[in-house]
Protein backbone atom coordinates (compact mmCIF):
# COMPACT_ATOMS: atom_id res chain seq x y z
CA UNK A 1 0.00 0.00 0.00
CA UNK A 2 1.02 3.62 -0.42
CA UNK A 3 2.67 4.77 2.80
CA UNK A 4 2.90 8.42 1.96
CA UNK A 5 2.02 10.82 -0.84
CA UNK A 6 3.93 14.07 -1.31
CA UNK A 7 4.60 16.46 -4.16
CA UNK A 8 7.57 16.28 -6.49
CA UNK A 9 7.73 19.84 -7.74
CA UNK A 10 4.41 21.39 -8.74
CA UNK A 11 3.38 18.91 -11.44
CA UNK A 12 3.88 15.43 -9.97
CA UNK A 13 2.77 13.21 -7.11
CA UNK A 14 5.40 11.16 -5.28
CA UNK A 15 3.83 7.94 -3.98
CA UNK A 16 6.06 6.16 -1.49
CA UNK A 17 5.48 2.42 -0.95
CA UNK A 18 8.42 1.93 1.42
CA UNK A 19 12.19 1.75 1.34
CA UNK A 20 12.84 -1.94 0.81
CA UNK A 21 13.33 -3.41 -2.61
CA UNK A 22 11.51 -6.70 -3.08
CA UNK A 23 9.02 -8.31 -5.42
CA UNK A 24 6.13 -7.87 -3.04
CA UNK A 25 6.46 -4.07 -2.76
CA UNK A 26 7.25 -3.80 -6.46
CA UNK A 27 4.06 -5.65 -7.39
CA UNK A 28 2.05 -3.18 -5.29
CA UNK A 29 3.61 -0.34 -7.29
CA UNK A 30 2.79 -2.11 -10.57
CA UNK A 31 -0.79 -2.67 -9.40
CA UNK A 32 -1.35 1.04 -8.81
CA UNK A 33 0.46 1.93 -12.01
CA UNK A 34 -1.77 -0.33 -14.13
CA UNK A 35 -5.00 0.71 -12.42
CA UNK A 36 -4.31 4.45 -12.81
CA UNK A 37 -3.11 4.01 -16.37
CA UNK A 38 -6.32 2.25 -17.36
CA UNK A 39 -8.61 4.80 -15.68
CA UNK A 40 -7.26 7.78 -17.63
CA UNK A 41 -7.93 10.53 -15.08
CA UNK A 42 -8.16 13.91 -16.83
CA UNK A 43 -4.83 15.71 -16.54
CA UNK A 44 -2.67 12.76 -15.45
CA UNK A 45 -0.08 12.02 -18.10
CA UNK A 46 3.15 10.19 -17.29
CA UNK A 47 3.38 7.44 -14.71
CA UNK A 48 6.75 6.14 -13.57
CA UNK A 49 6.74 2.97 -11.49
CA UNK A 50 10.05 2.00 -9.87
CA UNK A 51 11.16 -0.45 -7.15
CA UNK A 52 9.08 1.09 -4.40
CA UNK A 53 7.83 4.46 -5.67
CA UNK A 54 5.28 5.61 -8.20
CA UNK A 55 5.56 9.08 -9.69
CA UNK A 56 2.41 10.45 -11.26
CA UNK A 57 2.92 13.49 -13.46
CA UNK A 58 0.07 15.74 -14.42
CA UNK A 59 -0.64 18.70 -16.64
CA UNK A 60 -0.76 21.72 -14.37
CA UNK A 61 -3.01 23.44 -16.89
CA UNK A 62 -5.70 20.82 -16.27
CA UNK A 63 -5.40 19.72 -12.66
CA UNK A 64 -3.29 20.17 -9.53
CA UNK A 65 -1.68 18.37 -6.61
CA UNK A 66 -4.73 18.39 -4.38
CA UNK A 67 -7.06 16.93 -7.00
CA UNK A 68 -4.69 14.18 -8.10
CA UNK A 69 -3.78 13.28 -4.51
CA UNK A 70 -7.43 13.01 -3.59
CA UNK A 71 -8.05 10.83 -6.61
CA UNK A 72 -5.14 8.47 -5.88
CA UNK A 73 -6.05 8.16 -2.19
CA UNK A 74 -9.51 6.96 -3.06
CA UNK A 75 -8.61 4.62 -5.85
CA UNK A 76 -9.28 0.92 -5.57
CA UNK A 77 -6.16 -0.63 -7.08
CA UNK A 78 -6.95 -3.87 -8.82
CA UNK A 79 -4.68 -6.87 -9.15
CA UNK A 80 -3.47 -6.89 -12.68
CA UNK A 81 -4.58 -9.81 -14.83
CA UNK A 82 -1.92 -9.79 -17.47
CA UNK A 83 1.02 -11.48 -15.84
CA UNK A 84 2.60 -12.52 -19.06
CA UNK A 85 6.20 -12.73 -18.00
CA UNK A 86 8.89 -14.19 -20.19
CA UNK A 87 12.23 -15.82 -19.52
CA UNK A 88 15.01 -14.32 -21.64
CA UNK A 89 18.63 -15.14 -22.34
CA UNK A 90 20.84 -12.14 -23.05
CA UNK A 91 24.29 -12.62 -24.64
CA UNK A 92 27.04 -10.57 -23.01
CA UNK A 93 30.69 -10.12 -23.91
CA UNK A 94 32.97 -9.24 -21.00
CA UNK A 95 36.15 -8.74 -23.03
CA UNK A 96 38.40 -5.95 -21.73
CA UNK A 97 37.24 -3.78 -24.66
CA UNK A 98 33.88 -3.57 -22.91
CA UNK A 99 34.37 -4.15 -19.16
CA UNK A 100 35.39 -0.56 -18.48
CA UNK A 101 34.95 -0.77 -14.72
CA UNK A 102 36.26 -4.27 -14.01
CA UNK A 103 39.32 -2.93 -12.15
CA UNK A 104 37.16 -0.67 -10.03
CA UNK A 105 34.84 -3.60 -9.26
CA UNK A 106 37.80 -5.85 -8.36
CA UNK A 107 38.97 -3.22 -5.89
CA UNK A 108 35.58 -2.46 -4.35
CA UNK A 109 34.33 -6.04 -4.18
CA UNK A 110 37.76 -7.53 -3.34
CA UNK A 111 37.06 -10.30 -5.82
CA UNK A 112 38.98 -11.44 -8.90
CA UNK A 113 37.68 -10.78 -12.39
CA UNK A 114 36.92 -14.50 -12.81
CA UNK A 115 34.95 -14.65 -9.58
CA UNK A 116 32.96 -11.49 -10.45
CA UNK A 117 31.97 -12.96 -13.83
CA UNK A 118 31.12 -16.33 -12.33
CA UNK A 119 28.86 -14.72 -9.72
CA UNK A 120 27.24 -12.50 -12.31
CA UNK A 121 26.54 -15.21 -14.87
CA UNK A 122 25.26 -17.90 -12.48
CA UNK A 123 22.20 -15.97 -11.53
CA UNK A 124 18.63 -15.44 -12.63
CA UNK A 125 17.43 -11.84 -12.54
CA UNK A 126 13.99 -10.31 -12.08
CA UNK A 127 13.03 -7.15 -14.01
CA UNK A 128 11.65 -4.57 -11.57
CA UNK A 129 11.17 -1.67 -13.96
CA UNK A 130 12.28 -0.14 -17.23
CA UNK A 131 13.43 3.38 -17.90
CA UNK A 132 16.14 6.01 -17.41
CA UNK A 133 16.67 5.65 -21.15
CA UNK A 134 14.17 3.97 -23.44
CA UNK A 135 13.82 0.28 -22.67
CA UNK A 136 16.58 0.00 -20.04
CA UNK A 137 15.71 -2.89 -17.70
CA UNK A 138 16.51 -2.74 -13.98
CA UNK A 139 17.35 -6.30 -12.99
CA UNK A 140 17.82 -7.78 -9.52
CA UNK A 141 19.11 -9.05 -7.27
CA UNK A 142 22.88 -9.37 -7.23
CA UNK A 143 24.38 -11.28 -4.30
CA UNK A 144 25.58 -9.28 -1.29
CA UNK A 145 29.25 -9.64 -2.26
CA UNK A 146 28.60 -8.17 -5.74
CA UNK A 147 27.23 -4.80 -4.68
CA UNK A 148 29.09 -1.60 -5.58
CA UNK A 149 28.07 2.05 -5.52
CA UNK A 150 27.66 4.25 -8.60
CA UNK A 151 30.60 6.22 -9.97
CA UNK A 152 31.12 9.51 -8.12
CA UNK A 153 30.87 11.49 -11.34
CA UNK A 154 28.65 9.88 -13.94
CA UNK A 155 30.18 9.29 -17.38
CA UNK A 156 29.01 11.69 -20.06
CA UNK A 157 28.83 8.78 -22.53
CA UNK A 158 28.24 5.13 -21.75
CA UNK A 159 28.38 2.95 -24.90
CA UNK A 160 25.21 1.36 -26.23
CA UNK A 161 24.73 -2.22 -25.08
CA UNK A 162 26.76 -1.81 -21.87
CA UNK A 163 25.79 -4.25 -19.15
CA UNK A 164 26.42 -2.55 -15.83
CA UNK A 165 26.02 -3.00 -12.07
CA UNK A 166 25.08 -0.82 -9.11
CA UNK A 167 24.12 -2.01 -5.66
CA UNK A 168 21.95 -5.13 -6.05
CA UNK A 169 21.02 -4.37 -9.65
CA UNK A 170 22.18 -4.96 -13.19
CA UNK A 171 21.03 -3.07 -16.28
CA UNK A 172 21.60 -2.71 -19.99
CA UNK A 173 22.23 0.66 -21.67
CA UNK A 174 19.93 0.47 -24.68
CA UNK A 175 21.54 3.60 -26.17
CA UNK A 176 24.67 5.62 -25.73
CA UNK A 177 23.83 7.88 -22.83
CA UNK A 178 25.25 9.51 -19.72
CA UNK A 179 25.34 7.15 -16.78
CA UNK A 180 27.07 6.25 -13.54
CA UNK A 181 26.84 2.45 -13.30
CA UNK A 182 29.85 0.09 -13.17
CA UNK A 183 30.30 -1.37 -16.64
CA UNK A 184 31.00 -5.10 -16.79
CA UNK A 185 30.35 -6.04 -20.43
CA UNK A 186 28.31 -5.39 -23.55
CA UNK A 187 25.47 -7.10 -25.37
CA UNK A 188 25.10 -7.03 -29.16
CA UNK A 189 21.33 -7.49 -28.79
CA UNK A 190 18.87 -4.64 -29.48
CA UNK A 191 16.94 -4.40 -26.24
CA UNK A 192 14.76 -1.54 -27.48
CA UNK A 193 13.06 -1.19 -30.89
CA UNK A 194 11.17 2.04 -31.47
CA UNK A 195 9.59 0.76 -34.68
CA UNK A 196 7.35 -1.46 -32.54
CA UNK A 197 5.19 1.26 -31.04
CA UNK A 198 3.00 -1.07 -28.99
CA UNK A 199 5.85 -3.22 -27.64
CA UNK A 200 9.21 -1.47 -28.01
CA UNK A 201 10.85 -3.12 -24.97
CA UNK A 202 12.41 -6.59 -25.19
CA UNK A 203 12.47 -6.92 -21.40
CA UNK A 204 9.47 -5.83 -19.32
CA UNK A 205 8.76 -5.63 -15.59
CA UNK A 206 8.11 -9.13 -14.24
CA UNK A 207 10.34 -10.93 -16.80
CA UNK A 208 13.28 -13.10 -15.78
CA UNK A 209 16.66 -12.74 -17.43
CA UNK A 210 19.85 -14.77 -17.50
CA UNK A 211 23.12 -13.58 -19.07
CA UNK A 212 25.14 -15.90 -21.29
CA UNK A 213 28.79 -15.06 -21.90
CA UNK A 214 29.99 -14.83 -25.50
CA UNK A 215 33.49 -14.29 -26.89
CA UNK A 216 34.66 -11.18 -28.72
CA UNK A 217 34.40 -13.06 -32.06
CA UNK A 218 30.87 -14.19 -31.31
CA UNK A 219 30.06 -10.61 -30.36
CA UNK A 220 31.44 -9.25 -33.63
CA UNK A 221 29.55 -11.81 -35.69
CA UNK A 222 26.36 -11.61 -33.70
CA UNK A 223 24.40 -9.28 -35.93
CA UNK A 224 25.68 -10.82 -39.15
CA UNK A 225 24.12 -14.22 -38.55
CA UNK B 1 6.79 13.73 -54.35
CA UNK B 2 6.53 17.37 -53.50
CA UNK B 3 7.08 20.60 -55.31
CA UNK B 4 7.64 22.48 -52.10
CA UNK B 5 10.70 21.71 -50.05
CA UNK B 6 13.58 22.95 -47.93
CA UNK B 7 17.22 22.19 -48.62
CA UNK B 8 19.52 22.28 -45.62
CA UNK B 9 22.70 24.10 -46.67
CA UNK B 10 24.13 24.19 -43.13
CA UNK B 11 22.37 22.32 -40.34
CA UNK B 12 23.57 24.27 -37.30
CA UNK B 13 24.70 22.70 -34.06
CA UNK B 14 21.62 20.96 -32.77
CA UNK B 15 18.69 21.42 -35.11
CA UNK B 16 15.64 19.18 -34.70
CA UNK B 17 11.93 19.04 -35.42
CA UNK B 18 9.88 19.51 -32.27
CA UNK B 19 6.22 19.72 -31.35
CA UNK B 20 4.32 19.23 -28.10
CA UNK B 21 6.24 16.03 -27.34
CA UNK B 22 5.14 12.73 -25.78
CA UNK B 23 3.55 12.84 -22.38
CA UNK B 24 2.67 9.23 -21.51
CA UNK B 25 5.73 7.02 -22.02
CA UNK B 26 7.93 7.55 -18.95
CA UNK B 27 7.16 3.99 -17.82
CA UNK B 28 9.04 2.52 -20.79
CA UNK B 29 11.82 5.06 -20.57
CA UNK B 30 10.77 7.60 -23.17
CA UNK B 31 10.93 11.22 -22.00
CA UNK B 32 8.77 14.19 -22.91
CA UNK B 33 10.95 15.74 -25.60
CA UNK B 34 9.05 18.49 -27.43
CA UNK B 35 10.06 22.14 -27.75
CA UNK B 36 12.30 23.16 -24.85
CA UNK B 37 10.86 26.68 -24.57
CA UNK B 38 7.15 26.04 -24.89
CA UNK B 39 6.06 29.68 -25.00
CA UNK B 40 8.33 30.56 -27.91
CA UNK B 41 7.21 27.39 -29.69
CA UNK B 42 3.54 28.37 -29.45
CA UNK B 43 4.16 31.96 -30.53
CA UNK B 44 6.14 30.78 -33.56
CA UNK B 45 3.23 28.64 -34.74
CA UNK B 46 0.69 31.41 -34.18
CA UNK B 47 2.78 33.89 -36.20
CA UNK B 48 2.45 31.70 -39.30
CA UNK B 49 -1.22 30.77 -38.79
CA UNK B 50 -0.47 27.18 -37.84
CA UNK B 51 -2.29 24.99 -35.38
CA UNK B 52 -0.47 25.56 -32.10
CA UNK B 53 0.71 21.94 -31.88
CA UNK B 54 2.38 21.94 -35.31
CA UNK B 55 5.98 20.89 -35.87
CA UNK B 56 8.65 23.60 -35.88
CA UNK B 57 12.40 23.59 -36.37
CA UNK B 58 14.22 24.07 -33.08
CA UNK B 59 17.86 25.10 -33.08
CA UNK B 60 20.44 25.75 -30.39
CA UNK B 61 23.21 28.39 -30.62
CA UNK B 62 24.10 28.34 -34.33
CA UNK B 63 20.97 27.68 -36.41
CA UNK B 64 20.46 26.26 -39.89
CA UNK B 65 20.95 27.91 -43.28
CA UNK B 66 18.02 26.85 -45.44
CA UNK B 67 17.08 27.31 -49.08
CA UNK B 68 13.40 27.23 -49.94
CA UNK B 69 11.85 25.99 -53.18
CA UNK B 70 8.18 26.21 -53.98
CA UNK B 71 5.16 28.46 -53.85
CA UNK B 72 4.91 31.42 -51.45
CA UNK B 73 4.90 30.56 -47.77
CA UNK B 74 5.15 32.41 -44.44
CA UNK B 75 7.88 31.90 -41.91
CA UNK B 76 8.70 33.33 -38.48
CA UNK B 77 11.47 33.00 -35.94
CA UNK B 78 11.06 33.32 -32.17
CA UNK B 79 13.56 33.52 -29.36
CA UNK B 80 16.46 35.94 -29.27
CA UNK B 81 17.97 35.16 -32.65
CA UNK B 82 20.20 36.82 -35.23
CA UNK B 83 19.22 35.84 -38.76
CA UNK B 84 18.83 37.10 -42.28
CA UNK B 85 16.54 36.41 -45.20
CA UNK B 86 18.15 36.42 -48.62
CA UNK B 87 15.90 37.24 -51.53
CA UNK B 88 16.79 37.50 -55.21
CA UNK B 89 18.42 40.92 -55.06
CA UNK B 90 18.53 41.78 -51.37
CA UNK B 91 19.42 40.39 -48.04
CA UNK B 92 17.33 41.65 -45.14
CA UNK B 93 18.20 41.49 -41.49
CA UNK B 94 15.50 39.40 -39.86
CA UNK B 95 13.49 40.41 -36.83
CA UNK B 96 12.11 37.87 -34.39
CA UNK B 97 8.36 37.79 -33.74
CA UNK B 98 7.45 38.93 -37.26
CA UNK B 99 6.33 36.72 -40.10
CA UNK B 100 7.91 37.02 -43.52
CA UNK B 101 6.75 35.72 -46.85
CA UNK B 102 9.38 33.70 -48.67
CA UNK B 103 9.26 32.42 -52.21
CA UNK B 104 11.07 30.08 -54.55
CA UNK B 105 14.86 30.44 -54.17
CA UNK B 106 14.83 32.48 -50.95
CA UNK B 107 17.22 31.56 -48.16
CA UNK B 108 16.90 31.79 -44.38
CA UNK B 109 20.24 32.03 -42.63
CA UNK B 110 20.08 31.67 -38.86
CA UNK B 111 23.42 32.93 -37.57
CA UNK B 112 22.95 32.28 -33.86
CA UNK B 113 20.90 32.76 -30.75
CA UNK B 114 21.90 35.78 -28.73
CA UNK B 115 22.82 35.19 -25.05
CA UNK B 116 20.28 32.40 -25.02
CA UNK B 117 20.14 28.80 -26.18
CA UNK B 118 17.05 27.87 -28.22
CA UNK B 119 15.24 29.49 -31.10
CA UNK B 120 12.31 28.37 -33.25
CA UNK B 121 11.66 28.55 -36.96
CA UNK B 122 8.03 27.99 -37.91
CA UNK B 123 6.75 27.73 -41.46
CA UNK B 124 3.10 28.06 -42.41
CA UNK B 125 3.11 24.51 -43.71
CA UNK B 126 2.67 20.91 -42.80
CA UNK B 127 6.06 19.19 -43.02
CA UNK B 128 6.19 15.65 -44.39
CA UNK B 129 7.39 13.93 -41.21
CA UNK B 130 7.22 10.57 -39.51
CA UNK B 131 5.30 10.51 -36.24
CA UNK B 132 6.07 8.12 -33.41
CA UNK B 133 3.66 7.95 -30.51
CA UNK B 134 1.74 10.89 -32.00
CA UNK B 135 4.70 13.23 -32.08
CA UNK B 136 7.37 14.11 -34.60
CA UNK B 137 9.71 15.38 -31.86
CA UNK B 138 13.23 14.15 -32.42
CA UNK B 139 14.90 12.44 -29.50
CA UNK B 140 18.48 12.03 -30.69
CA UNK B 141 19.50 9.80 -27.76
CA UNK B 142 16.93 7.10 -28.47
CA UNK B 143 16.64 7.91 -32.19
CA UNK B 144 12.91 8.41 -31.86
CA UNK B 145 10.71 10.68 -33.97
CA UNK B 146 11.00 12.23 -37.41
CA UNK B 147 14.21 12.24 -39.48
CA UNK B 148 15.06 8.78 -38.01
CA UNK B 149 15.47 10.46 -34.65
CA UNK B 150 18.57 12.32 -35.83
CA UNK B 151 19.53 15.99 -35.96
CA UNK B 152 19.11 17.69 -39.32
CA UNK B 153 22.14 17.30 -41.53
CA UNK B 154 23.73 19.25 -44.37
CA UNK B 155 22.47 18.41 -47.84
CA UNK B 156 19.20 16.92 -46.80
CA UNK B 157 15.83 17.86 -48.25
CA UNK B 158 12.64 18.27 -46.26
CA UNK B 159 9.40 17.97 -48.17
CA UNK B 160 6.29 19.96 -47.37
CA UNK B 161 2.93 18.22 -47.52
CA UNK B 162 0.66 21.23 -47.40
CA UNK B 163 0.92 25.00 -47.36
CA UNK B 164 -1.43 27.12 -45.25
CA UNK B 165 -3.97 29.04 -47.29
CA UNK B 166 -4.00 31.78 -44.65
CA UNK B 167 -0.97 33.90 -45.53
CA UNK B 168 -1.72 36.89 -43.30
CA UNK B 169 1.46 38.56 -42.08
CA UNK B 170 1.64 38.71 -38.28
CA UNK B 171 3.73 40.54 -35.76
CA UNK B 172 3.96 40.79 -32.02
CA UNK B 173 6.08 42.69 -29.55
CA UNK B 174 7.56 40.18 -27.22
CA UNK B 175 10.73 40.48 -25.21
CA UNK B 176 12.31 37.43 -23.63
CA UNK B 177 12.88 38.37 -20.02
CA UNK B 178 16.02 36.97 -18.52
CA UNK B 179 16.10 35.83 -14.93
CA UNK B 180 18.92 34.98 -12.57
CA UNK B 181 16.75 33.60 -9.81
CA UNK B 182 15.19 30.25 -10.59
CA UNK B 183 12.35 29.36 -8.25
CA UNK B 184 12.43 25.84 -6.84
CA UNK B 185 10.31 23.63 -4.67
CA UNK B 186 12.06 21.55 -2.03
CA UNK B 187 12.97 18.08 -3.34
CA UNK B 188 12.08 14.74 -1.78
CA UNK B 189 15.67 14.22 -0.54
CA UNK B 190 16.29 17.77 0.69
CA UNK B 191 17.19 16.46 4.14
CA UNK B 192 20.03 14.36 2.74
CA UNK B 193 22.14 17.50 2.59
CA UNK B 194 24.09 19.19 5.38
CA UNK B 195 22.86 22.50 6.82
CA UNK B 196 25.80 24.13 5.08
CA UNK B 197 24.87 22.35 1.82
CA UNK B 198 21.26 23.58 2.01
CA UNK B 199 22.51 27.12 2.63
CA UNK B 200 24.84 26.93 -0.34
CA UNK B 201 21.99 25.71 -2.55
CA UNK B 202 19.80 28.70 -1.76
CA UNK B 203 22.39 31.40 -1.24
CA UNK B 204 25.29 30.83 -3.59
CA UNK B 205 25.65 31.34 -7.31
CA UNK B 206 26.08 28.45 -9.72
CA UNK B 207 27.37 28.59 -13.27
CA UNK B 208 25.76 26.75 -16.17
CA UNK B 209 28.35 24.30 -17.50
CA UNK B 210 29.17 23.59 -21.13
CA UNK B 211 28.09 19.99 -20.57
CA UNK B 212 24.45 20.97 -20.94
CA UNK B 213 22.06 19.83 -23.63
CA UNK B 214 18.41 18.87 -24.16
CA UNK B 215 18.79 16.11 -21.55
CA UNK B 216 20.15 18.08 -18.68
CA UNK B 217 21.87 21.19 -17.44
CA UNK B 218 24.98 20.63 -15.37
CA UNK B 219 25.96 23.33 -12.88
CA UNK B 220 29.28 24.23 -11.34
CA UNK B 221 29.87 26.03 -8.11
CA UNK B 222 30.44 25.37 -4.42
CA UNK B 223 29.94 21.69 -3.61
CA UNK B 224 26.72 20.65 -1.89
CA UNK B 225 27.60 18.24 0.88
CA UNK B 226 25.48 15.11 1.37
CA UNK B 227 25.35 13.68 4.90
CA UNK B 228 22.96 10.74 4.44
CA UNK B 229 23.61 8.83 1.21
CA UNK B 230 24.84 9.95 -2.18
CA UNK B 231 22.68 7.29 -3.86
CA UNK B 232 19.01 6.51 -3.57
CA UNK B 233 17.13 3.53 -4.97
CA UNK B 234 16.50 4.50 -8.59
CA UNK B 235 13.11 6.12 -9.03
CA UNK B 236 11.18 8.29 -11.46
CA UNK B 237 12.28 11.75 -12.55
CA UNK B 238 10.42 14.64 -14.11
CA UNK B 239 11.47 17.77 -16.01
CA UNK B 240 13.08 20.27 -13.68
CA UNK B 241 14.29 17.86 -10.99
CA UNK B 242 17.64 18.94 -9.54
CA UNK B 243 19.77 15.92 -8.63
CA UNK B 244 23.04 16.15 -6.72
CA UNK B 245 25.45 13.24 -7.36
CA UNK B 246 28.33 12.40 -5.05
CA UNK B 247 30.60 15.09 -6.54
CA UNK B 248 28.26 17.77 -5.15
CA UNK B 249 27.49 19.48 -8.49
CA UNK B 250 23.78 19.80 -9.27
CA UNK B 251 22.27 18.51 -12.52
CA UNK B 252 18.86 19.78 -13.69
CA UNK B 253 16.74 17.36 -15.73
CA UNK B 254 15.54 18.88 -19.02
CA UNK B 255 13.04 17.72 -21.66
CA UNK B 256 15.02 14.70 -23.01
CA UNK B 257 16.03 13.57 -19.50
CA UNK B 258 16.44 10.00 -18.32
CA UNK B 259 13.13 8.86 -16.87
CA UNK B 260 14.72 7.19 -13.83
CA UNK B 261 17.59 8.33 -11.65
CA UNK B 262 19.43 7.34 -8.52
CA UNK B 263 20.88 10.58 -7.22
CA UNK B 264 19.22 12.50 -4.38
CA UNK B 265 16.79 15.23 -5.41
CA UNK B 266 17.50 18.51 -3.65
CA UNK B 267 14.81 20.48 -5.47
CA UNK B 268 12.52 20.80 -8.46
CA UNK B 269 12.35 23.89 -10.70
CA UNK B 270 8.88 25.46 -10.57
CA UNK B 271 7.01 25.01 -13.87
CA UNK B 272 6.68 28.80 -14.20
CA UNK B 273 10.44 29.18 -14.66
CA UNK B 274 11.12 26.23 -16.99
CA UNK B 275 10.97 28.12 -20.32
CA UNK B 276 13.42 30.70 -19.02
CA UNK B 277 15.69 28.14 -17.35
CA UNK B 278 16.35 26.27 -20.60
CA UNK B 279 17.43 29.51 -22.26
CA UNK B 280 20.34 30.03 -19.84
CA UNK B 281 23.51 29.50 -21.84
CA UNK B 282 26.80 28.06 -20.56
CA UNK B 283 28.56 30.56 -18.32
CA UNK B 284 25.30 32.12 -17.08
CA UNK B 285 24.92 32.64 -13.37
CA UNK B 286 22.03 30.97 -11.66
CA UNK B 287 20.64 31.32 -8.14
CA UNK B 288 17.87 29.24 -6.60
CA UNK B 289 15.03 30.73 -4.59
CA UNK B 290 12.66 28.54 -2.58
CA UNK B 291 8.91 28.79 -3.05
CA UNK B 292 6.08 26.61 -1.75
CA UNK B 293 3.71 24.47 -3.76
CA UNK B 294 0.73 26.79 -3.65
CA UNK B 295 2.77 29.81 -4.78
CA UNK B 296 4.24 27.69 -7.58
CA UNK B 297 0.76 26.70 -8.72
CA UNK B 298 -0.48 30.30 -8.68
CA UNK B 299 2.59 31.62 -10.49
CA UNK B 300 2.23 28.99 -13.19
CA UNK B 301 -1.44 29.89 -13.67
CA UNK B 302 -0.46 33.54 -14.17
CA UNK B 303 2.33 32.58 -16.55
CA UNK B 304 -0.05 30.39 -18.55
CA UNK B 305 -2.65 33.20 -18.71
CA UNK B 306 0.03 35.55 -19.96
CA UNK B 307 1.02 33.01 -22.64
CA UNK B 308 -2.60 32.63 -23.75
CA UNK B 309 -2.96 36.43 -23.87
CA UNK B 310 0.16 36.81 -25.97
CA UNK B 311 -1.11 34.22 -28.41
CA UNK B 312 -4.63 35.55 -28.63
CA UNK B 313 -3.27 39.00 -29.50
CA UNK B 314 -1.38 37.68 -32.51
Amino acid sequence: MIKNISNLGDAALYCDFGNEVNKSINSQVIKYFKTIKEKKFEGINNLTPSYNKLIISYDLKKTNFKEVKNYVENINAQDSKDINSKKLEIPVCCHENFSMDIKRLEEILKLSREKILENFLNKEYFCYMTGFIAGMPFLGDLDENMRAQRLETPRVKVPKGSVALTEQFANIYTFESPGGWNILGNTPLDVFDSSKEDKPNLINPGDTVIFKEITLDQYKNYNEQ
Amino acid sequence: MSNNYLDIIRPGINTTFQDKGRDHLYHIGIPFSGAMDNRNYLIANKLVNNNLDSAVIEFAYQGPHIKYSGEKVNCAITGDVIFSIKKKDTEIEGKCYESYQIENGDEINIISTNKSVYGYLALGVEFDLKFQWNSCSINTKANIGSNDGKKLDAGQRINLKKINSNKDIKKTNYINTKIENIRVIKGTNFDYFSEEGKKIFYEKEFIVSKLSDRMGMRLEGPKIDNIVNTNIKSEGLIKGVIQVPADGNPIIMLSDHGTIGGYPKIGVVASVDYDRLVQMSPGSKIKFKEINLSDAETLFKLYEMETQNLISQI
